[in-house]
């Protein structure tokens, strides 16, 4: 069972929504993209249903509004700490269904791994109410069928957005009661069935030591420039560094951030004294490609890559993280010696 | 604010020692229980926070010897008795004694590796009877490097300790010996190797080439113990600094036997 409304109609309930929440959708912004003709795409609070860019896929996933790029974790001075204060409205997502199963990846990071659930992670994951946007069909460079991450039943809302009107269907009584008034009608979300790019994953069970040394990797000491944006847009990336500063006017007050980290840039694993474990960008190359789909999953059960592929469409060096994933594959189909 | 592990808790310095020109020992109020082996974020808001290991512990207080590196080291340097250290923890697995009792127990450590082994050590040194023999080997870069100084007086009378440094620079007093940790390896005679358990912390090629002169010995992986040191942030899981292959060195470490620690390509 469904609904449809018209666009005036749902902006009736993003206005009711709103109240209370915040509500996030991929929403248009001019001219800043890898071309500079290229429009990028973010996740920005929005009012209406025609600020969301439902026919294209965002630059940048929605993962920044629970782990914000930079976030104040709390502040001091002389007499003790303060916990930065968030807002007290609650969250409303407008996500695809990759999105949606990347949320999964980063609940298992700062609620299940290491026996802590991560305090400034739980108490925004806690407020969000999901709305799935249905993907029509595949975007370019796509491999969410490879990487099993094309379905899911986990949201609250599933939206099919048109130029006409918008159909949904609810999963929670919430939303059924704010949508009974409307027309009822047949719908159930389509989900992507194939997409053009596909890729061969590799099973981990044949993931051996050969592979970690093997001269696959050495390509991306030239091509790869260590910028990390791959890892800024990659919807299931999670690593973090933590600083201190102080306040200018007052040196005994200031705060501590966590800030977001990438495996692609130096100090990465920079120790004091200098030594570093991952030197030269194919090491980290090979340590980014595996922990997307080896290790992860060798721990928690499930690969940690999508096949959202961000990462493809924003590498300024046109490095194709799906075609690297091929080529692991292909090196262990031939056995996965060193071709030296 | 309760169920937040990442708020630091303020402790007191109860004292302070010198251990060499850059290595300081503090003293800190701490209540609670701690395993040797594991560490605490000890910070210094408005600087920064970083990993320090447990180096010792008993009532009501915490051993930490810290080594001035960086920001946040050369900060704490200047700290004094009656200041304050900002800690939480504890982190990590840590050793688990009771895997080296009634065994033949040899210790390798390198530098600063000494303190996250510092109270094992002691404890066997104080209890040799539950060891059946006790072999330590402790490698520093100069003699002016050599931490514990009064500690390793005391276990030179309860083990067979052997103290080395990379170089003596022909310091006359200097009467233990010259050369680096792996030259000595031969001197521990290994009577039964299924009753051998090994420990070696240090930096990351004293692990290597130590561990390298055991296996030449036939000591089995399983009997060597290690001590990782990796960059870490939060020491509880997330950040992902620490991470080597699936293995998060800040939980599942850091301290590992070399059957996993092998395994381990950063
Ligand atoms: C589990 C564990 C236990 C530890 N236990 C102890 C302990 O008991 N005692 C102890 O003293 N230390 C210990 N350490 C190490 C300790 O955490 C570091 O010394 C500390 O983080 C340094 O912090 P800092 O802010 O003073 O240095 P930083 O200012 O962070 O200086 C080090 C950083 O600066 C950079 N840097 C500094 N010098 C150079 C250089 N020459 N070349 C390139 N980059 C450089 C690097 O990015 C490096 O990460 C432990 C570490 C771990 C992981
Ligand atoms: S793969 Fe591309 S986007 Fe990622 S760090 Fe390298 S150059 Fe940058
Ligand atoms: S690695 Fe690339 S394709 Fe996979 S989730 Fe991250 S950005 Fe998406
Ligand atoms: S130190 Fe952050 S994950 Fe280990």
């Amino acid at each position: 069972m469904g609904f449809k409304l018209s666009n005036i109609e749902f902006n009736d309930i993003i206005k009711e929504l709103s109240k209370n929440h915040k509500v996030y959708a991929p929403k248009r912004v001019e001219s800043r993209g890898r071309f500079s003709d290229t429009d990028l795409i973010l996740y920005k609070e929005i009012e209406a249903v025609e600020e969301i860019v439902y026919d294209k896929k965002s630059t940048y996933s929605p993962k920044e509004i629970i782990t914000p790029i930079t976030q104040t974790m709390f502040y001091f001075n002389e007499d003790g700490y303060k916990e930065a204060n968030i807002d007290d409205k609650k969250i409303v997502i407008f996500i695809r269904p990759c999105d949606i199963n990347a949320l999964r990846r980063l609940d298992t990071i700062f609620l299940k791994n290491g026996d802590t659930e991560d305090y400034y992670y739980k108490r925004l994951r806690e407020k969000v109410t999901i709305i799935m946007i249905e993907c029509k069909e595949s975007f370019e460079n796509c491999f969410c069928v490879s990487m099993k991450s094309n379905k899911t039943e986990k949201y609250d809302l599933a939206v099919r957005i048109s130029d006409e009107g918008v159909l949904c269907t609810s999963n929670t009584k919430e939303f059924t009661e704010l949508l009974s008034k409307y027309k009822e009608v047949d719908f159930k979300p389509k989900f992507v069935k194939k997409n053009i790019n596909v890729v061969n994953v590799p099973n981990i069970t044949d993931i051996n030591k050969e592979i970690f040394n093997h001269e696959m990797w050495d390509e991306f000491n030239a091509r790869c420039i260590a910028c990390g944006r791959c890892t800024t847009t990659c919807s299931t990336c999670t690593c973090f560094n933590t600083t201190d500063l102080h306040y200018d006017d007052n040196p005994n007050s200031g705060e501590r951030r966590r800030t977001w980290a990438s495996c692609h840039i130096d100090g990465f694993t920079t120790m004091a004294g200098g030594h570093n474990f991952r030197k030269d960008n194919a090491s980290r190359m090979r340590f980014k490609a595996m922990h997307k789909i080896y290790d992860y999953q060798k721990r928690f059960g499930e690969n940690m890559c999508v096949g959202c592929s961000r990462c493809d469409d924003i590498c300024p060096q046109y490095i194709k993280f799906s075609s690297t994933i091929n080529k692991i594959s292909n090196v262990l189909k031939e056995g996965g010696k060193d071709g030296k | 604010m309760e169920n937040n592990e990442l708020i630091p808790k303020k402790h007191k310095i109860l004292d302070v020692y010198a251990q060499t020109d850059l290595d300081i020992t503090y003293i800190v109020e701490y209540h609670g229980p701690l395993v040797v082996g594991t560490f605490l974020q000890v910070s210094i808001p408005r600087v920064g926070e970083a990993p320090i290991s447990v180096s010792d512990f008993g009532d009501g207080f915490v051993e930490l010897t810290i080594r001035k590196v960086g920001t946040l080291t050369d900060e704490i340097y200047n700290l004094n008795k009656g200041d304050y250290m900002y800690l939480r923890g504890p982190y990590g697995n840590g050793f688990d004694i009771n895997q080296y009792k009634n065994k033949h127990l040899i210790v390798v450590t390198g530098g600063t590796g000494l303190a996250p082994v510092k109270q094992l050590v002691n404890y066997f040194s104080d209890n040799k009877n539950e060891v059946k023999k006790f072999d330590i080997l402790l490698g520093f870069k100069s003699p002016k490097d050599v931490l514990f100084k009064d500690s390793i007086a005391k276990w030179k009378k309860n083990a067979n300790v052997i103290v080395t440094v990379d170089s003596a620079n022909a310091l006359k007093t200097w009467d233990d010996k010259e050369g680096l940790v792996t030259e000595f390896i031969s001197e521990f005679k290994v009577k039964d190797i299924d009753e051998v358990e090994v420990i070696v912390v240090g930096s990351p090629l004293m692990m290597k080439f130590t561990v390298l002169e055991f296996l030449k010995r036939g000591i089995p992986k399983s009997k060597i113990w290690v001590s990782f040191e990796r960059k870490m942030s939060c020491g509880v899981g997330k950040c992902g600094h620490c991470k080597i292959d699936d293995t998060y060195v800040c939980v599942d470490g850091p301290v590992f036997d070399f059957v996993k620690g092998e395994t381990l390509i950063d």
